[in-house]
């Protein structure tokens, strides 16, 4: 057994983490602040290399490991998770793609994303459909030379700046998941229609909006895989994409203990820095622990994954275990700062608003204790 | 056109150094090594001339121990075509570096157009490494600069002087400049570059390789300790109004003969 990165991974961890300390973090407040999309930020960390890691060089990508991808997310969120949000957003949309997707249609769609910057959205969520993603309502029907696209999803990351949509449907509802089916859209055909940006706690320098299809003509061609494969390859989408939100989370859990660190040494109470008294270096212990422990099994969600051996057990416990102990270790880190902690001033409390959301999307901290559950007892 | 560029590696800023128990040097077992921030823009201005001259190579060189080589993968990620290291301890003085680096180049079998480095180290705060190198070599050179414009074989070179006040040099290659904040910003080294940076040649050396001896030591390091702590600072009541003007004659004379400020 070895816990140590290669000296590639070292060095990709640097530059990730060198790329958040230098264009993210100090930026991060104010794009939060006025909710601004962080694209130019985007786009040079695309320049870098840093987005879009899951397309294999086949296709222009870099051949990254999940294991890397995880590094590199954990990283990035280090600088803001918000922005990060917005990052991955990408690769949850392009995932479908190398999971279900032919030769052709992977060169099609993923080669022009190593070629120029380019934004993705993964469609899944729906306004009466969320932890329940198999009773998704939205129509794929066929019409001959064409699939007709309709229905309305909701959240949606990067929406309103898409070059391409990953969206599911189902091509009949009464066949609940063997229904449902993944088609690439064009965000710019005729029928999209996009709703206005939500006003949210966190996260909100990433764009995230409803968007209606009204009727829209989707090539044929564009589906993933045959009608009725879309759940099987929205799951494998999610064993892959687990471990990536549960380092998102992991970074800013390791910002907040390392925030944590630094200003329970500098406030003195009572005589003494903070960080004397024993309630405090308990809370700062904690965090350490958690930190610690999620990054390891993130490591191991990511190292099974590239082994090819089913995660979905250990990527849910990655998953609930990271965002959980995310929220709890922001909490504290607001607490550690006290009065301080909660304005705006100061760091900590856009750490704690951005940790609820890791506990929601990509499978509620509930819905992965499902998986956990189904996968024990099964 | 042949580049040189003089990268050594030094303690990430934020380490916490601590000098070995018998107080030779410093403990280097858990320090995270970088690339000396002032070298990333020699590097850069290494690279933004072959960008231009797409036909000139950029070698960096490196004097220093072999169990991390990440200030020379750094730079050939950022897009140097290769790298040599002479492997040598960590606390060689300036004239020996100085003389391992004249070695290393004459190594290559390239004769320099152009050498560049940082204008100090951050570890040591030498600044003397480019000069002495460029006595060795018997080439003219500027330090300090933060500015570069090159047509030809001849380079105008802007360097900052005390007060702000710039010195403008005209100059023809080869010649050895020491790069000043200011002068350009330095590129990440991307995903990509890391990757093909893993194939690009290092040549490594030993100081006998390159005609280094004990004997060309200048300077020996007799003892690294840590500066005393900082005594707390003193408070001093003025609340009562009487006591005031003696207050001020205390502080002053404390400041005379024990800060020794005034
Ligand atoms: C900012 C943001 C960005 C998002 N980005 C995307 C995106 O890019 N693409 C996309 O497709 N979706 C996205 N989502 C949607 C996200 O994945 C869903 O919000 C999430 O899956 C939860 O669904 P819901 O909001 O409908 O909540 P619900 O499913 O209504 O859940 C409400 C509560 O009930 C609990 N619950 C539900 N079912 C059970 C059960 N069986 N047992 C126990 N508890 C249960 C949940 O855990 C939760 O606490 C995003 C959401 C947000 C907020």
């Amino acid at each position: 057994m070895d816990f140590s990165l290669s000296p590639e991974q070292n060095e990709i961890r640097e530059l990730a983490l060198k790329f958040a300390r230098n264009e993210m973090l100090p930026r991060a407040q104010e794009y939060d602040e006025a909710g601004t999309f962080p694209r130019e930020i985007f786009q040079k960390a695309w320049e870098l290399g840093l987005i879009n890691t899951c397309i294999p060089s086949a296709f222009g990508g870099s051949d990254f490991s999940s294991v890397d991808s995880v590094i590199i997310s954990e990283a990035l969120a280090y600088g803001c998770m918000g922005m990060n949000t917005s990052f991955m957003a990408n690769d949850l949309a392009l995932l479908p793609i190398v999971i279900g997707g032919s030769e052709a249609q992977k060169k099609t769609f993923l080669t022009p994303f190593t070629k120029e910057f380019r934004i993705a959205s993964f469609c899944l969520t729906e306004p009466g459909n969320g932890s329940d993603a198999g009773g998704i309502r939205t129509q794929i029907k066929d019409g001959g030379d064409h699939w007709l696209l309709t229905g309305e999803k909701m959240w949606i990351t990067n929406a309103g700046y898409a070059d391409l949509f990953v969206v599911y449907g189902t091509i009949d509802p009464t066949l609940k998941h063997k229904g449902i089916s993944a088609l690439v859209v064009d965000p710019k055909s005729p029928g999209v229609e996009l709703g206005k940006k939500e006003d949210k706690m966190g996260h909100r320098s990433s764009d995230t909006r409803a968007v209606r299809f009204n009727s829209v003509r989707v090539p044929k061609e564009n589906m993933l895989g045959n009608p009725g494969d879309g759940w099987g390859i929205a799951m494998s989408t999610l064993d892959h994409s687990r471990p990536l939100v549960a380092s998102s989370a992991l970074g800013g859990a390791q910002r907040a203990l390392d925030l944590s660190v630094q200003y329970s040494k500098e406030r003195t109470q009572f005589g003494v820095p903070i960080a004397k008294h024993q309630a405090i270096q308990f809370m700062i212990a904690e965090m350490g622990m958690k930190v610690e422990a999620a990054r390891l099994l993130i490591y191991k969600a990511a190292w099974l994954c590239d082994q090819g051996i089913r995660n979905t057990e250990i990527a849910s416990y990655a998953k609930a275990f990271a965002s959980d102990s995310c929220m709890q270790i922001t909490t504290d880190a607001v607490q550690i700062y006290g009065g301080y902690g909660y304005s705006k001033e100061y760091p900590v409390e856009k750490l704690m608003r951005d940790a609820k959301l890791i506990q929601i999307y990509e499978g509620t901290s509930q819905i992965q204790r499902l998986v956990m559950a189904r996968e024990l007892l099964k | 056109m042949n580049i040189f560029v003089c990268v050594k590696q030094v303690p990430d800023t934020e380490t916490k150094i601590t000098p070995t128990g018998d107080g030779s040097f410093i403990e280097t077992a858990s320090i995270k090594w970088i690339m000396n921030p002032y070298d990333e823009f020699a590097v850069e201005q290494a690279l933004l001339v072959k960008q231009l001259n797409p036909a000139a190579t950029v070698t960096v060189l490196r004097v220093g121990s072999v169990k991390d080589t990440e200030a020379l993968r750094t730079a050939m990620a950022m897009g140097a075509d290769d790298a040599a290291l002479v492997e040598a301890a960590d606390n060689l003085d300036s004239y020996s570096i100085a003389k391992a680096l004249k070695g290393a180049i004459q190594k290559t079998g390239k004769s320099p157009d152009l050498i560049l480095a940082g204008k100090q180290a951050i570890d040591d705060d030498a600044l003397q490494v480019p000069q002495i190198l460029a006595q060795m070599l018997n080439l003219p050179s500027v330090s300090v600069i933060v500015g570069f414009e090159l047509s030809g074989s001849a380079l105008k070179v802007r360097r900052e002087v005390e007060g702000g006040a710039l010195e403008v040099y005209e100059l023809a290659t080869p010649c050895v400049l020491a790069c000043n904040k200011g002068l350009n910003t330095p590129r990440y080294a991307s995903l990509p570059g890391i990757m093909k940076a893993k194939k690009k040649p290092m040549a490594q050396y030993s100081l006998a390789d390159v005609g280094v001896s004990e004997s060309d030591r200048r300077v020996k390091y007799s003892q690294f300790k840590l500066p005393p702590e900082k005594p707390p600072g003193k408070k001093f009541d003025a609340t009562d109004a009487g006591k005031q003007r003696e207050l001020v004659s205390q502080v002053v004379g404390l400041l005379r003969t024990e800060a020794k400020i005034i």
